[in-house]
C-alpha cells in the first residue's frame, strides 16, 4: 500500500448526499479479476452519455460537460468533496479502486457508510469527516474562487485550506498508522498467529462443530 | 457479570485479542465467498506467496454474474455469453480447485445465491460469525449470528489469517410490537423500519431485531429483515434464538448431529439478549400500523405505504433533502402527489437474497394463481435463490402456476437485483422488483425500481400497476 503521508491537491465538488457505490462503479465493470482500470468508468452514468461496457474506449464516449470530473478547472483532482453517508450500499472495494485510480487520495464528507469506510484504509485512500458546516464552508469556498486547493496532513490530523485555516479530524490510531507507514494488515495479523492458534483450540472444546466442515 | 446484549455476547465469543485501544483480531467462523469479489482476494494471496488458514470454514458459489435462462444452463461456464463475466465465473472453478476451496458449480442442484444456499445448507449455524464480500451478509443474522459484508481486501485477510480487525460497533434494539395486519409481510415490516431511521440510522451499529412481529416471522421472513440491515446503514442485523430456529437447522447437511447437536442446542439457548442488556438506542414501531410499502424514489429510506401520494420537495424544508427528492423524482419520472396505486410498471422482477426462498415463491404464487400478467406487462419473472427452493417449488407446483399466469419462471441466481447478467431494465423501464436496492441504474442504466414484497410484486404483474393487496384479500 502507498503511504499517506502530507497531500495537496486540487478539490471536486461533488454536491450530492448518499452516494452509492453502484453510482461510483456500476455493475457491469465489476467482471474485472483484477484491482486496476476502474479510473475511467468511476460515476460511469454521470459522466458518461450512453452506458458503457468494459474493455471499450472509453475515451471516445460523449460526455455530461456540466459534471463536475468534466469540467476543466477540477481535472487532475485528488481530493473528493461530497455529502452525507458518502459510499452507502454493496460492499465492492472496486468503488474504492475505481477513486484511487481516477487519482483520488482523499474524501472529505460529513459521515460514510461503514464498509466503504473501511474499504478506504485498507487501499491507501484517506476518507476524512469534517462536520457538515465545514463542509458547506468549503462547497461554497470552492465556488467563489478559480482554483481552489487543499493539503491534508495525516500525521497531524489537520486539513489546511488555501488561505492557512485549519480544520481538524479525528483518525483511529492504528488505521493511521498503518496509512502512514503503508502496512499491510495481513503481515500484521500474522505476527499474532500464536494467539488465533490458542483460541481455534479452545474454542474446539467449547463448540466442535463450527470446525466441523 | 453484567448483562449482555445478544451483540456482545456473539462479540465476546470471538476475541482472538484486544489492542489497548479497543481494535479486535475477531475469529470469523464461516466466510461465504462469490465470483465478482473474490478473484483478486485469491490473487493476493498468491502474490505473497500465502495459503488459506482453514479451508474447511470457506463455501464458494457463483450467483451474479450466472445466466437465469434454462438454454444458457446445464452445460457450466459453456452458456454465458458474456465473455468478461464468463472468464470471472471461470476464475471462481479454478481458485477454488487451487485452494481446495468447496464449491457449488453452476450445474449443482444446491448452486443459488450465497445468502440463500448458505442457511439452506446448515453452513449459517447459531452463534458464528459469518463474513462474505457482499454487503447483504447480514441476512444470516436471522439465526442468531454475527454476520456481515467486507470487502475484497478482508476477504484476504480472513482468507489468510480467520480473523478480522474490528472495532466493536454499538448497539441498537428495534423493536416491532404487536402483531402485523393480514396482506403486511417481513419485507413490509423492513422496508417501514428504513423509513423511519433512514438509510445512514444503523451506521455504526448492530441492530437486534425484537418484538412480537418479529418472533412471529418465520425463518425466510427474519432473512428478509435482517438482509436489509444494510439498507438501513448497519452492517450486520440479527435476531434472537428461539424453536423456529433450531428447527429449521435440524437435519441440514453442514448441521451438527447426534451428541453434537444436543451440545449444539444447548449452547445456543444463551444466544439471546439478556433482561436486563444496556442498548445505545431503541427503536420501537408499532406493527399494526404498517401498510404494504412500495418505493418511490432512488434510496430505500425514499417508502411509502402503499395508500400514500409521492411527496412534495416543496414540504420539505431542509435544501440538501428538498433537492434529493426534486432529483429523485426526475430521475423515477413520477410527479409529486401522485397516487402511489396509480403507478403503471412495465417489468416485474421476483427473486434476489432479499425474496427468493420458498415462502415467497408461495406468497407471489398465491396472488398470481388462476390470474394473467397484464397487458402493459413487458416481463414478469420468478427467479429462485437456489436450485433446491426451484426444485421444491416445482414439487409444489408453482411453477405452473406463473407459467400459466404468463410469468417466466428462471434458475436461480442474483439476475435483475443488480443486472451483472442479461436480466436488466431498459432506460426508462419501470420495475416493482422484489430486490433490495432502488438506487439509480441499479437495475440497468436509466431504469426504475420501485421495492416492494413478493406479493405486492405479484399483484402488480397481474394488474398492471401497484394495488393494495390487502383490498385483493378482502374480493376473495
Amino acid at each position: 500500500m502507498e503511504k499517506f503521508t502530507v497531500h495537496k491537491g486540487i478539490v471536486v465538488p461533488l454536491d450530492r448526499a448518499n452516494v452509492d457505490t453502484d453510482a461510483i462503479i456500476p455493475k457491469q465493470y465489476l467482471k474485472s479479476v483484477k484491482k486496476s482500470g476502474f479510473g475511467p468508468t468511476l460515476f460511469d452514468d454521470w459522466r458518461y452519455k450512453v452506458a458503457g461496457e468494459p474493455g471499450m474506449d472509453h475515451s471516445k464516449r460523449e460526455l455530461h460537460k456540466d459534471f463536475v470530473l468534466n469540467q476543466a478547472r477540477y481535472q487532475g483532482g485528488s481530493i473528493l468533496l461530497a455529502r452525507e453517508n458518502f459510499g452507502c450500499g454493496s460492499s465492492r472495494e472496486h468503488a474504492v479502486w475505481a477513486l484511487t485510480d481516477y487519482g483520488f487520495r482523499t474524501i472529505i464528507a460529513p459521515s460514510y457508510a461503514d464498509i466503504f469506510f473501511n474499504n478506504s484504509f485498507k487501499n491507501g485512500l484517506l476518507p476524512i469527516v469534517l462536520s457538515e458546516q465545514i463542509v458547506d464552508k468549503i462547497f461554497s469556498e470552492i465556488a467563489s474562487s478559480d482554483a481552489y486547493e487543499l493539503t491534508i496532513d495525516l500525521e497531524k490530523q489537520e486539513v489546511i485550506t488555501p488561505t492557512g485555516e485549519t480544520f481538524a479530524f479525528e483518525v483511529d490510531a492504528f488505521r493511521k498508522h498503518c496509512m502512514l507507514n503503508g502496512l499491510d494488515d495481513i503481515g500484521l495479523t500474522l505476527q499474532h498467529a500464536d494467539d488465533i492458534r490458542a483460541y481455534e483450540e479452545k474454542r474446539k472444546q467449547e463448540a466442535p462443530w463450527l470446525f466441523a466442515s | 457479570m453484567a448483562a449482555k446484549t445478544l451483540y456482545d455476547k456473539l462479540w465476546d465469543a470471538h476475541v482472538v485479542r484486544e489492542e489497548e485501544d479497543g481494535t479486535a483480531l475477531l475469529y470469523i467462523d464461516r466466510h461465504l465467498v462469490h465470483e465478482v469479489t473474490s478473484p483478486q482476494a485469491f490473487e493476493g494471496l498468491r502474490l505473497a506467496g500465502r495459503s488459506l488458514w482453514r479451508a474447511n470454514s470457506i463455501l464458494a458459489v457463483p450467483d451474479h454474474n450466472v445466466p437465469t435462462t434454462k438454454q444458457h444452463r446445464g452445460n457450466g461456464t459453456a452458456g454465458i455469453d458474456d465473455p468478461v463475466a464468463k472468464v470471472q465465473v471461470e476464475t471462481l472453478n479454478k481458485n477454488c480447485e487451487d485452494f481446495n476451496v468447496k464449491e457449488f458449480l453452476m450445474d449443482d442442484i444446491r448452486q443459488g445465491i450465497v445468502h440463500v444456499i448458505g442457511p439452506e445448507q446448515g453452513a449459517t449455524l447459531p452463534g458464528m460469525t459469518v463474513v462474505c464480500g457482499d454487503s447483504h451478509t447480514s441476512t444470516h443474522g436471522a439465526f442468531g449470528a454475527l454476520a456481515h459484508g467486507i470487502g475484497t481486501s478482508e476477504v484476504e485477510h480472513v482468507m489468510a489469517t480467520q480473523c478480522l480487525i474490528q472495532s466493536k460497533m454499538k448497539n441498537m434494539l428495534i423493536s416491532v410490537d404487536g402483531k402485523v395486519q393480514a396482506g403486511v409481510t417481513a419485507k413490509d415490516i423492513v422496508l417501514a423500519i428504513i423509513g423511519e431511521i433512514g438509510t445512514a440510522g444503523g451506521t455504526g451499529y448492530a441492530i437486534e431485531f425484537a418484538g412480537e412481529a418479529i418472533r412471529d416471522l418465520s425463518i425466510e421472513g427474519r432473512m428478509t429483515v435482517c438482509n436489509m440491515a444494510i439498507e438501513a446503514g448497519a452492517r450486520a442485523g440479527m435476531i434472537a434464538v428461539d424453536q423456529t430456529t433450531i428447527d429449521y437447522i435440524k437435519g441440514r447437511p453442514f448441521a451438527p448431529t447426534g451428541e453434537t447437536w444436543d451440545k449444539a442446542v444447548e449452547a445456543w439457548q444463551d444466544l439471546v439478549s439478556d433482561d436486563d442488556a444496556e442498548f445505545d438506542l431503541v427503536v420501537r414501531l408499532d406493527a399494526a400500523k404498517i401498510e404494504p410499502q412500495v418505493t418511490w424514489g432512488t434510496s430505500p429510506e425514499m417508502v411509502l405505504p402503499i395508500s400514500a401520494t409521492v411527496p412534495n420537495p416543496a414540504d420539505e424544508t431542509d435544501a440538501v433533502k428538498s433537492n434529493g427528492i426534486q432529483a429523485a423524482l426526475e430521475y423515477m419520472g413520477l410527479k409529486a402527489g401522485e397516487a402511489i396505486d396509480n403507478i403503471n410498471v412495465d417489468k416485474v422482477f421476483i427473486g434476489s437474497c432479499t425474496n427468493s426462498r420458498i415462502e415467497d415463491i408461495r406468497e407471489a404464487a398465491k396472488i398470481a394463481q388462476g390470474n394473467k400478467v397484464a397487458k402493459n406487462i413487458k416481463l414478469a419473472m420468478v427467479v429462485p435463490g437456489s436450485g433446491l427452493v426451484k426444485h421444491q417449488a416445482e414439487e409444489e407446483g408453482l411453477d405452473k402456476i406463473f407459467i400459466d399466469a404468463g410469468f417466466e419462471w428462471r434458475e436461480p441466481g442474483c439476475s435483475m437485483c443488480l443486472a451483472m447478467n442479461a436480466d436488466r431494465l431498459e432506460p426508462g423501464e419501470r420495475c416493482a422488483s422484489t430486490s433490495n436496492r432502488n438506487f439509480e441504474g441499479r437495475q440497468g442504466q436509466g431504469g426504475r425500481t420501485h421495492l416492494v414484497s413478493p406479493a405486492m410484486a405479484a399483484a402488480a404483474a397481474i394488474h398492471g400497476h401497484f394495488i393494495d393487496i390487502r383490498t385483493l384479500a378482502k374480493e376473495a
